[in-house]
């Protein structure tokens, strides 16, 4: 057989096996999201700020509830819920069983962020870290592609605000430091942020991996919503008590006080080395903005 | 909630403590990071400012782009704890006085309390909300820092809190 004839039979048997999606879909699914994102809380986060702002009186509780009113403002008028509208993170679990075509991924992720940041009246963050010179569109985009089983495709887009990433740590514990050392890690984090990433703030964390996949761990833990836990035992306990401990700071809502200082923690894990115990604490502030899609 | 006029008087300052929730109205300024080393920089070379600094009140803030019929974006405060390094040194010139998020230095105290000035905390992440306070915005200076650049704002029933008083008080102190 020539080879041009088994390409072409190549093709033809993964064309009917394969699922094919074009990139353009992707990145409309990203510009659908990113403007769903900017303009509106969760429901778990709407939910979470509720119940906080029952526990709470004096400036604390005014703040709270000037955040719920800011909610409904946001979502009548359209309008971003904070002008931070982030850092476009997307996170792409890609099925292996799929085949991309169209153009580059990386572009068409970007195509949709920059679409829906000019069209939802979002602010531009994105800058040259050395110049400041501002990419004038909010990209690039921060992209993660997983690649998972099947044909599954599933987009999430976290618009990551940085009055709280910069209240963010890595901590390389030893393994000794065992689990206290990752409680005690946890609530440092919050207790030295103070005020400055507008609490109460949602704190992802990753255990274990390495010094890069911890960070990304503690990014991924962000997706979560506030009130679900680990569904390993143990690493929810250590969700449980470190929120304890923050909430036990009186940081409070914007810093003024009081009792809900975390909404929640969220722990995600990894394996790790033998010599090591990276902790990655990733500081999201209580405006928690975060939308998923399956394709 | 007290209604305060800006600029606020002598007298106004004095009736303000740490936690006191206020709706000022009147003009402020918005200067992030960019703007304030671009303010520096002109400092340094002993040339003029493009805002007068004992009627300014800066607003650590980059709104979002105005939507069509809108005066402004979303335009909720960013974290002071940044603007540190400037903040002392634009007190001593005459600057009226700050809003913005979260605790500020020792220095910046100091310098509220040597002045008679106040710092006043906005409500972070309630962009949509201090959109509907703008009344009217114009470009000031350094219009190549887009959202960083400086605007004038007329605010009316702005909601703060009194983060630093004059006399030093903090509502960040436990």
């Amino acid at each position: 057989m020539s080879k041009e004839k088994l390409c072409i039979l190549q093709k033809l048997f993964y064309n009917s096996r394969m699922r094919t999606l074009d990139t353009s879909v992707i990145g409309e699914c990203v510009y659908r999201l990113a403007r769903r994102a900017g303009t509106a809380l969760t429901p778990a986060c709407r939910t979470a700020l509720e119940r906080a702002a029952a526990r709470e009186e004096g400036a604390a509780r005014f703040a709270l509830d000037t955040l719920l009113e800011n909610a409904r403002t946001a979502q009548n008028e359209r309008m971003p819920v904070c002008q931070d509208t982030g850092m476009a993170v997307v996170l792409l679990e890609l099925g292996q069983e799929v085949h991309l075509t169209g153009a580059p991924l990386a572009d068409a992720v970007d195509d949709g962020v920059r679409r829906a940041y000019a069209d939802g009246y979002f602010r531009k963050s994105i800058c040259d870290p050395l110049t400041r010179v501002n990419t004038l569109d909010n990209t690039p985009a921060h992209l993660h592609v997983e690649l998972t089983q099947g044909e599954r495709v599933q987009v999430t887009f976290l618009p990551k605000g940085f009055g709280s990433e910069n209240m963010s740590r890595l901590y390389m514990l030893t393994p000794s430091q065992g689990r206290a050392g990752i409680v005690r890690s946890i609530v440092e984090t919050v207790r030295l942020a103070g005020s400055r990433p507008c609490p109460p703030v949602f704190v992802g964390v990753g255990i274990g991996g390495a010094f890069d996949s911890c960070a990304f761990l503690a990014k991924k833990a962000l997706t979560r919503d506030p009130g679900s836990r680990n569904p390993r035992e143990d690493v929810a306990s250590i969700e449980a008590e470190a929120l304890e401990q923050i909430n036990a700071l009186d940081i409070g809502a914007q810093g003024f006080g009081g009792r809900v200082t975390a909404l929640d923690v969220a722990c995600e894990i990894a394996p790790t080395h033998i010599a090591g115990l990276p902790v990655a604490v990733n500081i999201q502030c209580h405006c928690i903005r975060c939308e998923k899609e399956v394709l | 909630m007290k209604k305060l006029t800006l600029p606020l008087s002598p007298a106004d300052i004095d009736g303000l403590h740490a936690g006191d929730g206020v709706l000022l109205t009147g003009t402020i300024f918005t200067a992030r990071d960019c703007a304030h080393r671009r303010l520096f920089e002109l400092l340094d070379a002993g040339k003029p400012l493009p805002v007068q600094l004992d009627e300014t009140y800066i607003y650590y803030a980059g709104p979002c782009p105005a939507p069509e019929g809108k005066a402004c974006g979303s335009c909720g405060p960013t974290t002071s704890a940044r603007m540190n390094a400037f903040a002392p040194r634009l007190l001593d010139l005459g600057l009226c006085g700050m809003i913005g998020k979260g605790e500020m230095s020792e220095e910046t105290r100091a310098a509220l309390v040597r002045n008679h000035k106040v710092y006043f905390a906005a409500i972070g992440g309630a962009g949509a909300q201090y959109a509907k306070c703008v009344k009217a915005m114009q470009l000031v200076a350094f219009p190549d820092l887009l959202s960083e650049a400086i605007y004038r704002m007329q605010v009316e029933d702005f909601p703060a809190v009194v983060a630093i008083d004059a006399q030093g008080n903090s509502v960040y102190d436990r």
